[in-house]
């Protein structure tokens, strides 16, 4: 396998570092930062240090009995990331991203965010290593993840609504880049996915590895072999890489990403599905943009992954054809977090929901001694409103 | 020699400081956009800056996101741009650089882009996001049609970087005053003079300077140190606060007739006409 990025960041065609010439010499330092971190042994015992005693990891992969019974097919897993501290596989990533700002000396922590778990994430570690945090997050995810943020001001960041463009989290990576230009200087962005410029998708991507790399271990204590599927939704492709990494040179092993079909065709966010080569926001990858090279507007009831691009690391495992990518839309979705939640007493985060909802047709197909594992990437207490709007008042 | 290169040297030989103004074609409209840049040459705009919608420009301030907006609203292409720089160019002569972001040129087709903005008469061509890192695909092509690639330094690159920035350089290095993004501002850095200095010693082309240049008192600032001043954001606001009014142009037209006036009352720096820096050995 060939080792990936290569040295200027790039994923075969895609990846690098498409970004105005003042963020260069930050991203050249970072990567700089980065690379000597990696290899240091105490930057390593900090960092899994964290994520025993802050994240709570391991988390669980739990055999899921019911819902194994009830689809009737392979045996399921799930990686339970809803357990992590905060609820959401996203503070693997940005403990490892607040440890790197400390060593550069950084003072304060921006992130942009869609469903709100990135932007807890970050403001949480924010808290817990002293820097101050302002996160980005557009009109209408702020109204349709409203507990997410009161729970950012409670952790005392501040929250900077985006209301250009569409007002998701397109728009709120674009407000974040541009507050980055002007205060690089003692400003750390935590990128919340594989997505941006080089070197954030490598970096993110071994942050989140520890998912795949526990998975790993605890399937063979559990089955004594590996899984033979893999499913995780992708909206910039944290969870997945995380996920999917550890067990890219098992060829045997299917992996499946799991994008946001939305209400259907013009109405999605599955931009490997739809999407075309493009640049967005520092690297080259799939985008939803229309024939003149225009960023298309997105949907999905999942704000987490209502984004027009995909991390250029999965753009290149797509077309090798390593993973498969499917969708699923909204109304699936729904059904997928019902199925969890009736069948294991767990209430999947409406972007994990996704993957439930593509294993529950999967599963069935396959036979009884196969083993499936699904990434609950997080919990979807922050979900309940919009479920509620979307199915009626009385639909539950 | 290409045109930009052409326009620096005819501006040295008069001991003038250029003045390339912005303005986003299509806002608010085509036809709107084809009587402000002769307006704009007419009152003494040495280069013209064509700004290319993006839906996404993330080194934009809010003036230039709105003026994209409203060129975006009627659907303003690449194709659209190369059909009003064709129209301009059957009576304007002074060189016209599209800015813009690269995805629209990506999906356009590099080698494509390349040869339909040379045949429609587009001299140079400048990517926010697209360092020269990531520029060689397009370089090869703009290299091809003798259209010069405008390369950016900015206030956080270091002496070594824009070394290499600089090696690739043609037409004229585009100096980013401010560690921001684009909108007018009341100061510019107390350091920008020497920053612009220290870069243009070093420099084979000519430095122009860019970003929050909102005045003359600023363009005069800059003047002093650098081969030509870039403004933007203060002629989109004029547009701005013009919108639905007859005089738009007219009054767009006066604020280059300050700005180049207070070009011209300055000295030029001193070395200009005699020692451009040779090119660097990279
Ligand atoms: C619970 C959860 N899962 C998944 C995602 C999608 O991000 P990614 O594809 O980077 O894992 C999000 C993003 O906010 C999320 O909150």
């Amino acid at each position: 396998m060939p080792k990936l990025p290569d040295k200027h960041g790039h994923f075969g065609f895609y990846g690098g570092r498409y970004v105005a010439e003042t963020l260069m010499p930050a991203l050249l330092e970072l990567e700089e930062v980065y690379c000597q971190c990696r290899r240091d042994s105490t930057f390593k015992r900090e960092l899994r240090a964290l994520q025993r005693e802050y994240i709570g990891r391991p988390t669980p992969l739990t055999f899921a009995a019911r819902l194994t019974e009830r689809l009737g097919g392979a045996k399921v897993y799930l990686k339970r990331e809803d357990l992590c501290h905060t609820g959401a596989h996203k503070i693997n990533n940005t403990i490892g991203q607040a440890l790197l700002a400390k060593r550069m000396g950084k003072e304060r922590l921006i992130a942009e965010t869609g469903a709100g778990q990135h932007g807890v994430a970050t403001a949480t570690v924010a808290a817990l290593l002293g820097f101050s945090c302002e996160v980005f997050m557009g009109c209408e995810d702020t109204v349709r993840q409203a507990p997410n943020v009161f729970r950012m001001r409670l952790l005392g960041a501040t929250l900077r609504e985006v209301a250009s463009g569409s007002q998701t989290l397109k728009d709120a990576m674009n407000e974040a880049l541009r507050d980055w230009i002007t205060h690089v200087a003692h400003t750390f962005y935590v990128i919340g996915t594989v997505a941006g410029p080089h070197p954030y998708p490598m970096l993110v991507r071994d942050f989140q590895s520890v998912i795949g790399r526990e998975t790993k271990k605890q399937i063979v204590q559990h089955e004594g072999r590996l899984p033979d599927y893999l499913i995780a939704c992708v909206g910039g492709g944290s969870n997945a890489m995380g996920l999917f990494a550890p067990f890219l040179p098992e060829t045997a092993i299917h992996m499946v990403a799991v994008e946001a079909g939305g209400l259907g065709a013009g109405q999605n966010a599955a931009s490997m599905a739809n999407g075309y080569a493009g640049v967005l926001h520092g690297s080259k990858t799939y985008v939803l943009q229309d024939e003149t090279g225009q960023i298309s507007a997105t949907h999905s009831l999942a704000p987490g992954l209502d984004y027009p691009g995909v991390g250029p690391e999965l753009s290149y495992w797509n077309d090798q054809q390593r993973i498969r990518c499917v969708t699923v839309q909204d109304a699936q979705a729904v059904e997928g977090m019902r199925l969890l939640a009736e069948t294991e007493g767990i209430i999947p985060a409406l972007e994990s929901a996704h993957a439930v909802a593509y294993a529950a047709t999967l599963v069935p197909q396959l036979p009884a001694t196969a083993i499936v594992v699904i990434n609950v990437s997080g919990r979807g207490d922050k979900d309940l409103q919009s479920v509620a709007s979307f199915l009626g008042e009385n639909a539950l | 020699m290409t045109r930009i290169a052409d326009t620096f040297t005819q501006l040295q030989a008069r001991g003038e400081v250029g003045l390339i103004p912005f303005i986003t074609a299509g806002d608010p409209d085509m036809e709107t956009t084809f009587a402000l840049v002769h307006e704009m040459a007419r009152q003494g705009a040495d280069i013209i800056e064509l700004g290319v919608p993006f839906s996404d420009p993330m080194a934009d301030g809010p003036t230039l996101q709105r003026a994209a907006e409203r060129a975006l609203q009627h659907g303003t292409s690449l194709s659209h741009v190369f059909e009003l720089v064709r129209r301009l160019r059957q009576s304007l002569t002074i060189p016209i650089l599209l800015f813009g972001y690269y995805n629209p040129i990506w999906r356009y087709g590099g080698e494509r882009f390349a040869a339909d903005a040379r045949q429609a008469g587009v001299d140079g061509v400048l990517c926010v996001d697209l360092p020269p890192e990531e520029a060689e695909e397009l370089k090869r092509e703009t290299d091809r049609h003798d259209l010069d690639m405008i390369f950016l330094l900015a206030p956080t690159s270091s002496l070594d970087r824009a070394q290499k920035v600089l090696a690739r350089a043609r037409g004229f290095i585009y100096y980013v005053a401010v560690t921001g993004v684009t909108g007018v501002r009341a100061a510019l850095p107390a350091d920008l003079s020497d920053m612009v200095r220290r870069i243009r010693a070093i420099s084979p082309v000519p430095v122009g300077v860019g970003f929050g240049i909102s005045s003359a008192e600023h363009a005069v600032q800059v003047a002093g140190v650098a081969d030509a001043a870039i403004v933007g954001s203060a002629i989109s606001q004029v547009i701005e606060q013009s919108l639905g009014r007859p005089d738009m142009v007219p009054r767009v037209g006066a604020l280059i007739a300050e700005l180049k006036t207070a070009l011209r009352s300055i000295e030029t720096p001193n070395d200009i006409g005699t020692t451009i820096a040779p090119p660097l050995q990279s």
